[in-house]
């Protein structure tokens, strides 16, 4: 129906994407995630067409998806140098790290995994990162536990704004309860960040939106994106 | 002053018989279960205050975690009840048989419930959504004072038309016209803020109606609604929530069909009519493969798919100014 809409409509610059644009930014932010982010799992696109028992005739729908990331829990959290994670990938380097862990917290050794989805909003014309944590053997994280896993700026975040910053929602496509960051404010500073970029004269173009966004987004789960990415 | 069919949406309630799960009952005899009216725009958690008190000298000590099935279907409560009356039960069943648990909350399927403060936020934030949708921020919605917001919820939570009809206004939501009336009143007070766009020709216009779309779908065709089979899984349930982009041009009424087929392009076309003047033998075997729009139900009403969309927006909307709209269809065969 309306696959005949350009993906130009970006160039309004007003923080907005369409589902087609937001296509175009996953797949910018996952190549640009691999070239720069070797040592992390990279950011996979999973398609709509596995949606059963609709099919979406707009195959260019999907959601981007990175999975299994591990964090180790850290006391250190209470540290307010200590905002940013302990995250590390499901590698080798997992035990060396699980060794630092220890000597803090001998009594938590156990690893917590994250799955991150950066889900395109209809509703709000933007991305939406919905992740959930579970234990080794698959059993759920609550809020509670996550908490300690969040940089503190989050946790107190958090505590201010119980209802509305991250709540657990319905995933919207997996039909199973996730968490969600609260997207209504996104437009916002994504106006803020692109007309920043774009006062050399230049527009944010869209294949960098996702990167900008998840610059800040990110740092709200403690994960960090390289510097090379955001140029 | 609110219009006659908005007032039956709000009056709208569902008989329900409330059974309490044997693995809950620690008495005995088992107790019976509790008849309620359940608002058709309420939610299943604000019932447990009248619920709770037939059950309580019956529970094992321990503290809530309350949830609802039917027929062992764990129900959403984020899900106004009167849209999964509609969803779950195509040939209506009255009184509704529900099961109550207080225990063993199934924290894999259904989100964490703590009572009226989750329900009211969801409610909130729905309302935050539907506003950006509507009018293109939540600014409104942001800035009601608390205690406003406090009493729209609370005219949501009593059932209280007249109080919303005062409180809502002040949200300032763009309202579309009635499609049917729009030539006679070019005085209308409230055009569509924000959203309206007009085309280089000024003839078409388009608004975004904030729309929840339950489809449930099934393999087997049939004949009378008593033999949809029962619902095993929310998997069979596909959950657009996704905004309907109104388009209006002169001279063509915008239909519930077009909102639907416009969220459900893989259902367009013919092959849901059942009039089809013109059709061929190799549309009906298209229709095979395609699937079908079976039934259409918004508010416990069956829909007509060529009434006009501004009207049912403008008077079967729910109080979070969503239209949730539930939908059977026969899946594509493939």
């Amino acid at each position: 129906m309306e696959s005949g809409r350009e993906v130009s409509d970006f160039s309004s610059g007003d923080g907005r994407l369409t589902v087609e644009d937001f296509s175009v930014a996953a797949r910018g932010f996952s190549d640009n995630w691999k070239t720069h982010n070797q040592s992390f799992p990279p950011w996979s696109w999973v398609p709509l067409i596995s949606r059963t028992p609709l099919v979406s005739k707009k195959q260019e729908e999907g959601y981007l998806s990175l999975e299994k990331i591990i964090i180790l829990s850290s006391l250190e959290e209470k540290n307010p140098e200590e905002d940013s994670l302990n995250v590390e990938t499901d590698c080798s380097e997992k035990e060396e790290s699980i060794d630092d862990t220890i000597l803090v917290q001998p009594l938590d050794n156990e690893a917590h995994y994250y799955d991150f989805h950066i889900v395109y909003s209809a509703s709000y014309r933007v991305p939406v990162l919905y992740f959930r944590g579970y234990c080794s053997g698959g059993k759920p994280l609550s809020l509670d536990v996550i908490k300690k896993d969040l940089p503190s700026c989050s946790v107190s975040l958090l505590m201010e704004s119980k209802w509305t910053f991250i709540t657990q929602e319905e995933h919207p496509y997996l039909n199973r309860p996730w968490f969600k960051l609260h997207p209504c404010g996104t437009e916002e500073w994504i106006k803020l960040l692109s007309q920043s970029s774009s006062s050399a004269g230049c527009q944010m173009p869209v294949e960098l939106y996702l990167v900008s966004w998840f610059s800040v987004v990110g740092q709200v789960v403690g994960l960090r994106i390289p510097l090379e990415m955001l140029n | 002053m609110a219009n006659e069919a908005v007032k039956y949406v709000w009056e709208g309630a569902i008989p329900l018989q409330i059974h309490l799960h044997k693995s809950d009952v620690a008495s005995h005899p088992a107790p019976p279960p509790a008849l309620v009216l359940a608002p058709r725009i309420g939610y299943l958690p604000l019932l447990v205050p009248l619920i709770k008190p037939y059950f309580k000298d019956s529970l094992p000590p321990g503290e809530d975690s309350i949830w609802f099935d039917y027929k062992g279907f764990p129900l959403k409560w984020y899900i106004p009840t009167g849209v999964l009356f509609d969803l779950l039960c195509a040939e209506p069943e009255r009184p509704w048989n529900l099961t109550i648990h207080f225990r063993g909350y199934p924290s894999n399927i259904l989100i964490p419930c703590e009572g009226e403060d989750s329900v009211k936020w969801n409610f909130v934030n729905s309302l935050k959504e539907a506003a950006y949708i509507i009018n293109g921020n939540c600014k409104n919605v942001m800035n009601m004072s608390q205690s406003d917001q406090e009493d729209l919820w609370t005219s949501v939570m009593n059932g209280d038309l007249d109080a919303y009809t005062r409180l809502s206004p002040k949200l300032k939501m763009g309202t579309i016209e009635d499609e049917f009336s729009r030539k006679t009143s070019l005085s209308s007070p409230q055009p569509l803020q924000g959203v309206p766009e007009t085309d280089v020709a000024g003839q078409v216009k388009t608004a975004r109606i904030p729309v929840r779309l339950y489809v449930r779908s099934i393999s087997k065709d049939f004949e009378n609604l008593e033999d949809v089979p029962e619902i095993d899984t929310w998997d069979d349930i596909s959950y657009l929530n996704r905004p309907v982009e109104f388009l209006r041009e002169e001279g063509k009424c915008f239909t519930l069909r077009d909102a639907i087929e416009s969220l459900l392009p893989e259902f367009t076309g013919e092959k849901a009519q059942t009039s089809g003047e013109e059709r061929s033998m190799d549309e009906s075997e298209e229709a095979q493969e395609s699937g079908e729009i079976k039934l259409v139900r918004i508010q416990g009403i069956e829909m007509k798919l060529e009434i006009p969309f501004s009207w049912v927006v403008n008077n079967l909307v729910h109080p979070e100014f969503y239209l949730h709209i539930s939908v059977l269809v026969k899946a594509p065969q493939r």
